[in-house]
């Protein structure tokens, strides 16, 4: 496997601009013979579509919502970073630089993650003339705020729902060129596969998921934008469709998967409820601004709450352990998501958890309303409060709000060079989707910058250039005709006409609980090798279990959403073994990653840069083979790696 | 298609022009009702306001203003019937539980209301402007008494060219029409459905035009119970009073004992 | 104690856009006060799984009130009784133990039932390709900061763009009409500086488009309001009342179509 990063010569303040001047360029009336296949309509692949259709490329985009509009960006509360510096606070490119790396533990691609903070304030500009209202001061001029523990106030935001406004950004421009007829949307329509040939992508196999109709599309390349695979672990803050099956099925075709081991737990989510639960909702962030986390100090005590004998505000002040402060007397309740969560965790294995479940610690507002008064906090939090009421039926002004981590982002992903190209020449890969810039772990509002970013400011470049390289006499050349369609084809129905005819007992929706369980135990947010070797050999009986007893009820050949999420979980159960295999295979703790043999005295990770700095790189050998593991090494020339401290 | 038409096709501009009649109708309906309302200052003053309606203008101006009059209503009727044609189309098939979350029963109820409106107004010109309505013409056969009287000023008979203005006397007409009790009561319940039509459409027609807010939505929407409440007061006393009989007769269209005289002689 | 109860689900099935479809009566008990509407959905779909019967299929997708997916009218109302929130921010507390509850699909010309409760809300994104958009091609922009924007103008057309397209306005209004929707879109733009140079033409290709797809026309009684999970007030379909007439007005004495 090339795992040739492209990284452009030069300082690295001056590596994006040389890199587009020496790209190749397609003239302006040819660009209209070339087609482009955008799959995903999220910040990245929205904003690709519809950037690559304003420069004049015929575009064919696909998601699996009803409109492009839904896609799960929309779901982003907090925030979108940018370098603009418009608080004077000394906030530069390079700073933003600097924090992403530091952030993401060192594991990021030093020239990458610079081309983001260098694009960054484009994006912010270019939101803004595209209408998306972030918050203003008086004044007239945007608002920042300082968000997930940064130093310099550079998030923007709208209100509690930024990501709904940038996506309908993209959603416009998007629908622009779907009403000028240069992008044809497909909604409803999943794809199942990628169709190579002569090595290259050209095309892919969709299914329509009302008529489940399979049909072929060619193109000059693809572009591969389906968002992250955090609903491998079953319940996450992801939106019920969100799937591996796009990213794992190229993976299977030849594309490396990067990393897939680097998933992010959120520390504010609302605890679960009961089995029968189906997804986890994130409170923002910020509340940690005021609210204090802690658990009882004995068990005895959290046992009492946890079965509603005790009130969680009788319980006195010197019972109550506010662990992130006393383990991290500097940052304090805003200590980074990865080790706030582990905190947490650490406090339920201990017994001293609450909800009914055990699962669950405090986040109190008790002191922060003494202080400010009543009306402050509502001024600040009123929505959230209001939904987490909604949610819980608990009255966070009155009863401490009780939150757990979930599973929130996965860094991981397809492997790209500095083109975000992957390993398939002409499939280029953007957003959540890639093994991105945020390394071991994501800083709050950067997964948006990211997906803008690849969207608006690199795809229309390096799309351009490789069509650009493959000459406008190939364009258009490969057609739905070529043999490689029809394989691939075959290869789509017969997994399909599998799943329906097996007709087993078990709802493929209960399969995905089982496999959730299993990687939530065991490469969740604490990992050990026997736990990994276990959740491999545990995924791979599950597997074989699922190809002979799963029941898919309904017919292949209408709206059917068990098939969807047959497909889907045969995928994710593949994948989550990949998943242990690489979390298996980092013998260290970095970001995410959590390795309990790789801890220092006082619990905290413990990197091995000496032999862990590289992105793991999988390469699929046959479903009965082990993968194989690649490297790319990281180079750090501009940053020095030092050990992240927030005590 | 032209700029017109596209307007009238569309639905907002249909709204608007809905609005728009509405709102001439809303001011043509407190003008009579402040006009009928002087019938309680005496046959001499409803008479005399009655008489400058129909001289003040020459007669085809008169007209003009009826058939503008007509047409508004004609205008509203056509939006109305179109908009509601096209919005039945949009929703061939409701809910089998349905429940109004916030619409005010006026406003739900608006085509019913119009639909009587519309039958109360054809009854209302026909009996008051046409006097056709079977057993309400004039003289023998109907309740309505021939009511040619002077014309009267300051209790003063006006006199033109040595001879009296004669004039109709409108008072009588209203009295003897509503002590019919039952012409009473369908225009009590008119002028309530009327009220009904407008506690929605005074207020709606702002917002159809786009002159409304968050703001005056709330004063608007009380204005438009006021002025609904107002109209019906307005219309509905007058019938109230003619029963109870507190509004009564009279032969000499408000005119003193003297010139009650001068009528019986040129009467004669 | 968590508290359960049992459920008469009274749920609108058809099997495709030409199938007439009827109400199916389905039992349901131990339903936890906890869980989400939805996840009492989802229960019942594994009941019905585990006899071998086809699900009730629905849509939904973020499950947390936002990407807009989820449409169903319970008893009676889009997105159920509570307001203010979405179907899948619905939760079973807000029932009773024997509770009949029914589930319909939105009913609208323009949205037709593709199968259970799933509906095609494409007419609402061809509403939106007509003109519910700035024209700002990546790498145009100036500064962010160059054009200030009083932050009453900015709060109002943020309350405008928190419309997530759901369509509940659509499915309370009588006449199916798309006004609050298109409304919210032609508010949230016409009221920015940068949405200006556009103004007139999207409001007429808005405006257009909405009565070609079919909806209804408004008729003033604020049921979409009601309904509506983001609170998006009457007052934009009065901007959008008023921002069509001056583009009609505009447009007689000088095309901008
Ligand atoms: C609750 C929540 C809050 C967040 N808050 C923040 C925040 O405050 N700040 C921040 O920076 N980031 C945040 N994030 C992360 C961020 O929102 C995402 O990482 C980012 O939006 C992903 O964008 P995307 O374009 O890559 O993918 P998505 O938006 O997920 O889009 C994926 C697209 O691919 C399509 N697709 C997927 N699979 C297929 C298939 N098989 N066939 C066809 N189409 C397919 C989908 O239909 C969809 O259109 C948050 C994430 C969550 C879950
Ligand atoms: C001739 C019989 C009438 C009919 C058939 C009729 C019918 C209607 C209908 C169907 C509406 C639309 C309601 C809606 O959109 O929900 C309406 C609105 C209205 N009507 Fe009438 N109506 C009649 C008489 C009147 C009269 C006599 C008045 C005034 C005194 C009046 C004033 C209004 C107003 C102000 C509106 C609101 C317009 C708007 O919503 O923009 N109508 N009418
Ligand atoms: S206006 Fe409200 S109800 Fe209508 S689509 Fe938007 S959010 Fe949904
Ligand atoms: S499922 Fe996304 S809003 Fe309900």
């Amino acid at each position: 496997m090339n795992l040739d990063s492209k990284i452009p010569e030069g300082p690295l303040e001056s590596k994006w601009s040389s890199h587009k001047f020496n790209m190749k360029l397609v003239n302006p009336a040819n660009r209209r013979k070339y087609h482009v296949i955008v799959v995903g309509s999220g910040l990245a692949g929205g904003a690709a579509a519809a950037s690559l259709a304003e420069q004049g490329y015929n575009v064919s985009c696909f998601c699996y919502q009803d409109s492009p509009r839904r896609a799960h960006s929309i779901a982003a509360q907090g925030g979108i970073n940018a370098a603009k510096n418009y608080q004077n606070d000394g906030d530069s490119v390079k700073r933003l630089f600097y924090d992403t790396v530091k952030g993401g533990d060192y594991r990021a691609r030093e020239a990458n993650v610079y081309r983001l903070a260098e694009v960054s304030s484009d994006i912010i500009d270019q939101c803004v003339a595209q209408g998306v209202p972030f918050a203003r001061e008086y004044g007239g001029y945007l608002a920042n705020r300082s968000f997930g523990g940064a130093q310099v106030s550079r998030t923007f935001y709208a209100r509690g729902q930024t990501g709904q406004q940038l996506l309908l950004g993209a959603y416009a421009a998007l629908s622009k060129q779907i009403g000028l007829g240069k992008v044809k949307m497909y909604n409803r329509h999943e794809m199942l596969d990628v169709v190579k040939v002569d090595g290259h992508a050209k095309g892919i196999i969709v299914r329509n998921m009302i008529s489940g109709e399979i049909s072929k599309h060619a193109g000059d390349c693809v572009v591969l934008a389906t968002g992250g695979y955090g609903n491998v672990f079953f319940l996450s803050t992801n939106a019920q469709g969100c799937n591996v099956t796009a990213a794992y099925r190229a993976h299977k075709r030849g594309a490396g998967f990067a990393n897939p081991c680097y998933t992010q737990i959120h520390p504010t989510c609302i605890p679960v409820h009961g089995d029968q639960q189906s997804k986890l909702t994130l409170m923002s962030e910020s509340l940690r601004n005021d609210g204090r986390v802690w658990a009882p100090k004995d068990k005895e005590t959290a046992k009492q709450i946890r079965e509603g004998k005790l009130n969680a505000n009788d319980v006195p002040e010197d019972a109550r352990d506010y662990f992130l402060e006393r383990k991290y007397p500097s940052f304090g309740n805003l200590a980074p998501r990865d080790i706030s969560s582990r905190a947490a965790k650490e406090v339920c294995d201990d017994g001293r958890g609450i909800a009914t479940t055990g699962l669950g610690v405090f986040l109190d507002f008790r002191d922060a309303i003494a202080r400010d008064g009543k009306h402050a906090i509502e001024e600040r939090y009123g929505n959230l409060f209001e939904m987490y009421e909604c949610i819980t039926g608990d009255n966070p002004y009155e009863t401490p709000m009780m939150i757990f981590p979930a599973v929130h982002y996965t860094m991981g992903g397809l492997w790209v060079d500095y083109n975000l190209e992957s390993t398939i020449p002409g499939m280029f890969v953007g957003g959540e989707a890639n093994f991105s810039d945020h390394g071991a772990n994501r800083l709050g509002a950067s997964a948006l910058m990211q997906g803008l970013a690849d969207g608006y400011f690199v795809l229309p470049y390096t799309v351009g250039n490789y069509l650009g390289e493959q000459g406008v006499a190939a364009a258009g050349q490969v057609t739905t005709d070529h043999p490689a369609f029809a394989e691939v084809e075959a290869d789509v129905k017969g997994r399909i006409d599998k799943l329906m005819s097996i007709n087993g007992t078990e709802s493929p929706r209960s399969f995905h609980k089982r496999l959730g369980n299993i990687v939530w135990e065991k490469c969740g947010m604490a990992r050990s090798k026997a736990g990994l070797e276990e959740a491999i050999q545990e995924i791979q009986a599950l597997k074989k279990e699922f190809w002979e007893n799963v029941r898919v009820v309904g017919d292949a050949d209408s709206l059917n959403p068990e098939l969807e999420r047959a497909g889907r979980v045969a995928d994710f159960l593949e994948f989550g073994e990949l998943m242990c295999r690489d979390a298996l295979m980092r013998e260290e703790s970095c970001g995410g990653h959590f390795r309990v043999e790789h801890q220092t005295d006082d619990g905290e990770a413990k990197r091995d840069d000496e032999n862990f700095t590289f992105a793991g790189v999988w390469e699929y050998k046959g479903d009965e083979t082990v993968p194989a593991l690649h490297k790319e090494p990281l180079i750090y020339e501009n940053v020095k790696l030092v050990t992240r401290s927030y005590k | 298609m032209c700029s017109l038409c596209s307007f009238f096709k569309s639905t907002i501009g249909r709204k608007i022009l809905m609005a728009l009649s509405g709102l001439v109708l809303v001011l043509f309906v407190l003008g009579h009702m402040l006009g009928n309302l002087q019938i309680f200052l005496g046959a001499e003053v409803i008479n005399a306001y009655a008489h400058k309606l129909h001289h003040v203008l020459p007669s085809s101006g008169l007209w003009a203003i009826r058939l503008f009059l007509l047409g508004t209503v004609a205008v509203h009727i056509w939006t109305a019937i179109s908009l509601t044609l096209d919005n039945r189309k949009a929703r061939p098939q409701g809910y089998e539980h349905d429940k109004p979350i916030q619409a005010s029963y006026g406003a739900r109820t608006m085509r019913m209301s119009g639909v009587i409106l519309l039958f109360f107004i054809l009854f209302h010109i026909a009996h008051y402007t046409a006097r056709v309505v079977p057993s309400m013409e004039y003289g023998e056969e109907g309740v309505l008494s021939e009511t040619m009287v002077p014309l009267v000023k300051h209790g003063e008979v006006v006199m033109k060219e040595g001879e009296p203005i004669m004039t109709f006397n409108v008072n009588d007409m209203m009295v003897q029409g509503f002590d019919v009790w039952w012409v009473s009561v369908f225009y009590i319940i008119a002028t309530g459905l009327l009220c009904l039509h407008l506690s929605h459409g005074f207020s709606s027609m702002f917002q159809s035009v786009g002159l409304r807010n968050t703001l005056w939505r709330k004063r608007l929407d009380q204005a438009a119970l006021v002025y609904g409440w107002v109209v019906f007061l307005g219309f509905a006393v007058i019938p109230v009073a003619c029963l109870t009989n507190i509004l009564e007769v009279d032969p000499t269209g408000g005119a003193a004992e003297p010139v009650a005289a001068i009528t019986e002689t040129l009467h004669k | 104690m968590e508290k359960t109860m049992n459920l008469t689900l009274r749920v609108w099935r058809q099997k495709n856009r030409l199938d007439v479809g009827k109400f199916v009566e389905y039992k349901l008990e131990n339903i936890s006060e906890d869980s989400s509407f939805l996840e009492m959905l989802d229960i019942l779909s594994e009941q019905l799984v585990e006899g071998g019967h086809e699900p009730v299929a629905f849509d939904h997708d973020c499950r947390e009130g936002i990407c807009g997916m989820c449409s169903m009218t319970i008893n009676g109302v889009p997105h159920g009784p509570e307001g203010g929130i979405t179907a899948c921010q619905l939760h079973m507390r807000h029932f009773h133990d024997g509770q009949i509850i029914t589930i319909e699909p939105w009913r609208a010309k323009p949205f037709p039932v593709i199968k259970d409760l799933v509906v095609d809300r494409t007419a609402m994104d061809k509403i939106i390709q007509a003109g519910g958009f700035i024209t700002g091609r990546a790498g145009s922009a100036v500064d962010a900061n160059a054009m200030p924007i009083d932050k009453q103008t900015a709060d109002y057309a943020m309350d405008a763009a928190a419309c997530i397209g759901c369509g509940a306005c659509v499915a309370a209004c009588p006449n199916a009409s798309a006004m609050l929707f298109t409304a919210a879109k032609v508010a949230h733009m016409n009221s920015l500086p940068q949405g200006k140079a556009e103004k007139n033409r999207r409001s007429l290709a808005m405006v257009t488009t909405m009565d070609g797809e079919g909806f209804g026309g408004c008729t003033n009684i604020g049921e979409c309001e009601a309904a509506c999970p983001k609170g998006i007030p009457l007052d934009m379909i009065a901007q959008l009342n008023r921002d069509y007439a001056l583009a009609q007005v505009k447009n007689f004495f000088q095309p901008v179509l």
